[in-house]
């Protein structure tokens, strides 16, 4: 039971203690990215290895057996970030990294021997592909170096399933502050480091805060956004797996500025885990105290539910997210009256993201002026993206707002792969803009994003290079957006729907020049005519790479070619007049009687009558059939 | 492959009353029990039974219609049995780029599925898209039944379905 501050100090210090005491802490990475390639399997065999030698230990034994030395502490954490290289595993105290470590074979082994003998495994550090130095430590590599953490501080680094781990790392003093000042200086104290919403508007925190507080009834809410939508981000879902007490203690805090007792956090259906883990949050932080009744001994008592989402990303927004907790369909309802006034059960309700709620508790125990030093003026702290997509360095990463998409893509994603050419990074995702080349020096924050068209989103960061096509891409989220229009406004519904198929059309090789203007037209109307985010910025994704790439919109619908060379239908299948041995294969499976020749020249094709079947592609011996795009 | 895996008829006959009594005990008769009741009966009938349906709307005193509205809003519920094996193709930004909807076409040929269906006649697969599994650096992904398979291929998913198909025949 901890009931005050030195209750916690007490843990922190006597957890530390038994962390110095072990010889070593092996944090294997238990990231969606790391568990997909196998790194429960590389836990359970350090953990084999280390019993094995009578290595193993664990954080109780330590505290238990006081002078005992030595012992190996293993554990499961959250995402480590560098996805790319998993399974990850860190050596502490010295945070050598081990990449791309295998359960079976020699790896593990060798990790122990290494450690024993104080050295290093080599082969499994990370290497710079370019000078081939070999950085054993993740001060060293590039990727993690540009890099400021504080959404993300413990993420990788604590257990997640152990409370004292996060105690340890400071955990709950946030609260401890809160519940020594009156609820309007934590207002104030968010309000003036101007911690702006990390789920996709940059709505100020504190502003909403401020409504909510004003607000005289007996009960108000505070919700926790954790639907992560945007397909190709999963920043949200690495806190709430790898750092979920901090989510709590900032929930806890923000319950406690604006006058709630009870908060909800709804959780993307697909995130069984995360679901998993803040049930245990929540049962642990009550047990000791530091949520349910009477926190800290204060008269401040707060209950915090779990709800699993069920499948719709209109849920993502705050009215459709409050719809669906009440048991309704998750249909927008029309703003005002806004949430903070008449939100829940027609309570007024705070609506935050995770990566906000992660936030507050440091701001409280840092202090304002150490949060507004990071950053930008007007987009103070940090922001973490999912760098996905043709980057050399794919992961979970976040960096100090007002970096250059340069510093993103280039020095923390080493560029793009395989040495081919960027052309476009699509940010936000359906409800973002995809940004070109000559976007590379533009920092990135809430506004100056906007004012290029694009949008932070959730902070999926999805890196294209030459052979992606863009339309397909436009195609892509406008094909997701259309499934997931709550259908009640006209124009999201069937505009998204109008433009899906003009999109398919030009894909399919069948688009007009007239198509372009008439999808900016529509755009224009579904962004006017759309009562939510999810109609009014669902042309985003269109019509910045209309504006951006109109090229490549005009070699589909005037020279019906796709440059990337990704849409099928604008192939055309040639015969190469070099390798044809005119031996009349072709001809013979034709359906359609495209081709030609006669038996000592090569044949050819017409282009005008070809339904491109690839009959002639798969029957062809010598390769003679080419595709040209 | 005409095994039957859990016919409508069995699947109807097996959807018990004292299932929908416990979760209901648990999770109150508010609206606000309403998803979190279907969740549980998603879970276990892999499927929302029609008799399913109208007791928990008489249970929490809805229309039949205002369940049936939920039941349709949300992805996750489905009408229909879903198969033994439920295959899920990620079509996230990444996975997509990377070319999740060839793999998800030599799969839904290879198990014989036709337009506009998305479990096999027999109830051995479900072969559904998902927005972001989250393993983005593995992509494309796929889970089946939840285990996931990242850098998907055509071939691969070929030779996987292989597997199943002898592991299903094996256990029935
Ligand atoms: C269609 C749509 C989807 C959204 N999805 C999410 C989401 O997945 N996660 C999230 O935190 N916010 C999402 N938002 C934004 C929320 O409506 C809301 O602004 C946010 O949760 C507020 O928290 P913040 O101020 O801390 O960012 C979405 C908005 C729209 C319109
Ligand atoms: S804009 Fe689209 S998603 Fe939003 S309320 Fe209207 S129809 Fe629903």
């Amino acid at each position: 039971m901890i009931k005050t501050r030195q209750d916690m100090i007490t843990v922190q210090e006597r957890y530390g203690q038994a962390l110095q005491r072990a010889k070593a802490r092996f944090v294997v990475c238990a990231g969606p990215g790391c568990v997909a390639s196998g790194s429960l399997q590389v836990y359970e065999a350090l953990v084999q290895e280390l019993k094995e030698r009578n290595l193993h230990t664990t954080v109780d034994c330590l505290l238990e057996a006081e002078g005992q030395r030595d012992g190996v502490i293993t554990v499961n954490s959250g995402c480590q970030g560098f996805c790319q290289l998993g399974p990850l595993v860190r050596v502490e105290p010295e945070g050598i990294l081990y990449t791309k470590v295998k359960a079976d074979g020699d790896d593990v082994r060798e990790i122990v021997d290494a450690m024993e003998a104080h050295t290093v495994v080599t082969h499994l550090c990370y290497h710079d592909p370019r000078t081939h130095a070999i950085m054993p430590t993740e001060q060293e590599i590039p990727f993690y170096k540009h890099q400021t953490r504080v959404a993300l501080a413990n993420c990788g680094i604590v257990d997640p399933e152990d409370i004292r781990s996060y105690m340890q790392r400071g955990g709950y003093q946030g609260l401890a502050t809160a519940l020594e000042l009156a609820p309007e200086e934590v207002l104030g104290k968010i309000l003036q480091a101007n911690l702006r919403g990390r789920g996709g508007g940059g709505f100020p925190a504190g502003r909403k805060w401020a409504i909510a507080a004003a607000q005289k009834t007996d009960h108000k809410y505070m919700i926790c956004n954790g639907d992560e939508g945007d397909p190709g981000a999963f920043m949200d879902r690495s806190i709430m797996e790898g750092d979920p007490h901090s989510v709590i203690e900032g929930m806890l805090i923000a319950g406690y500025a604006i006058g709630a007792s009870e908060g909800y956090i709804y959780v993307r259906a697909e995130y069984p885990l995360a679901v998993q883990r803040l049930r245990q949050t929540i049962d642990d932080a009550t047990k000791h105290g530091l949520a349910g009744k009477n926190i800290l001994g204060s008269d401040f008592s707060f209950v915090i539910h779990v709800k699993e989402g069920a499948g719709a990303f209109v849920c993502g927004e705050e009215s459709a997210l409050i719809a669906s907790i009440e048991g309704d369909r998750g249909m927008s309802r029309p703003k005002p009256p806004f949430p903070a006034v008449s939100g829940l059960w027609g309570k007024p309700t705070v609506i935050n993201n995770v990566e906000t709620l992660a936030n507050v508790a440091q701001i409280l125990v840092k202090g304002v002026d150490w949060f507004r030093s990071i950053g930008t003026e007007d987009s103070p702290g940090t922001k973490t993206f999912a760098l996905t997509g043709e980057v050399e360095n794919t992961g979970l990463i976040e960096v100090p707002m007002g970096k250059t998409l340069k510093d993103i893509v280039f020095t923390i994603g080493g560029g793009i792969r395989d040495g081919r050419q960027l052309k476009g990074v699509q940010i936000g995702g359906p409800s973002g803009g995809c940004l070109t080349e000559s976007h590379l020096e533009i920092i990135v924050d809430f506004d100056s994003l906007k004012e290029v068209g694009a949008m932070m989103g959730s902070g999926g960061m999805v890196v294209m290079d030459e052979n992606t096509c863009v339309v397909e891409v436009a195609r892509f989220f406008m094909n997701f957006i259309q499934h997931e229009s709550c259908g009640k406004c006209t124009f999201c519904r069937e505009g998204t729907l109008q433009m899906l198929q003009i999109l398919q059309r030009i894909v399919d090789g069948h688009g007009e020049v007239e198509d372009l203007d008439l999808l900016i037209e529509i755009g224009e109307a579904v962004q006017l005519g759309s009562l939510c985010g999810l109609g009014k910025s669902a042309p985003n994704p269109v019509l910045s790479t209309l504006a951006n790439f109109r090229d490549e919109y005009l070699a589909h619908v005037v020279d019906k070619r796709c440059p990337a060379g990704v849409c099928h239908n604008l192939r055309r299948l040639v015969i190469s007049e070099e390798k044809c041995r005119s031996c009349w294969l072709c001809v013979k499976v034709c359906p359609v009687n495209a081709i030609s020749g006669s038996r000592k020249e090569p044949y050819k094709i017409n282009q005008e009558k070809c339904i491109k079947c690839d009959a002639c592609l798969t029957v062809c011996r010598f390769g003679a059939i080419e595709e040209v795009y | 492959m005409n095994t039957t895996v859990l016919g409508t008829e069995e699947a109807e006959a097996s959807f018990d009353l004292g299932f929908l009594n416990e979760v209901l005990a648990k999770t109150g008769t508010s609206t606000a029990a309403l998803i979190p009741i279907l969740q549980a009966v998603q879970e276990k009938c892999r499927y929302l039974p029609e008799e399913a349906i109208i007791h928990v709307a008489a249970a929490l005193g809805l229309s039949v219609a205002t369940v049936y509205g939920v039941a349709t809003f949300y992805a996750q519920f489905s009408l229909e049995p879903k198969g033994k094996y439920v295959i899920k193709i990620c079509d996230g930004t990444a996975c997509h780029v990377r070319g999740s909807i060839p793999v998800y076409e030599a799969l839904r040929k290879r198990v014989n599925l036709e337009d506009g269906r998305s479990t096999t006649e027999n109830r051995m697969y479900t072969v559904e898209t998902v927005a972001c599994l989250g393993a983005c650096v593995l992509a494309p992904v796929i889970t089946i039944n939840d285990q996931v398979y990242g850098h998907m291929t055509a071939d691969a998913i070929n030779i996987i379905i292989d597997t199943l198909g002898q592991e299903g025949t094996e256990h029935d």
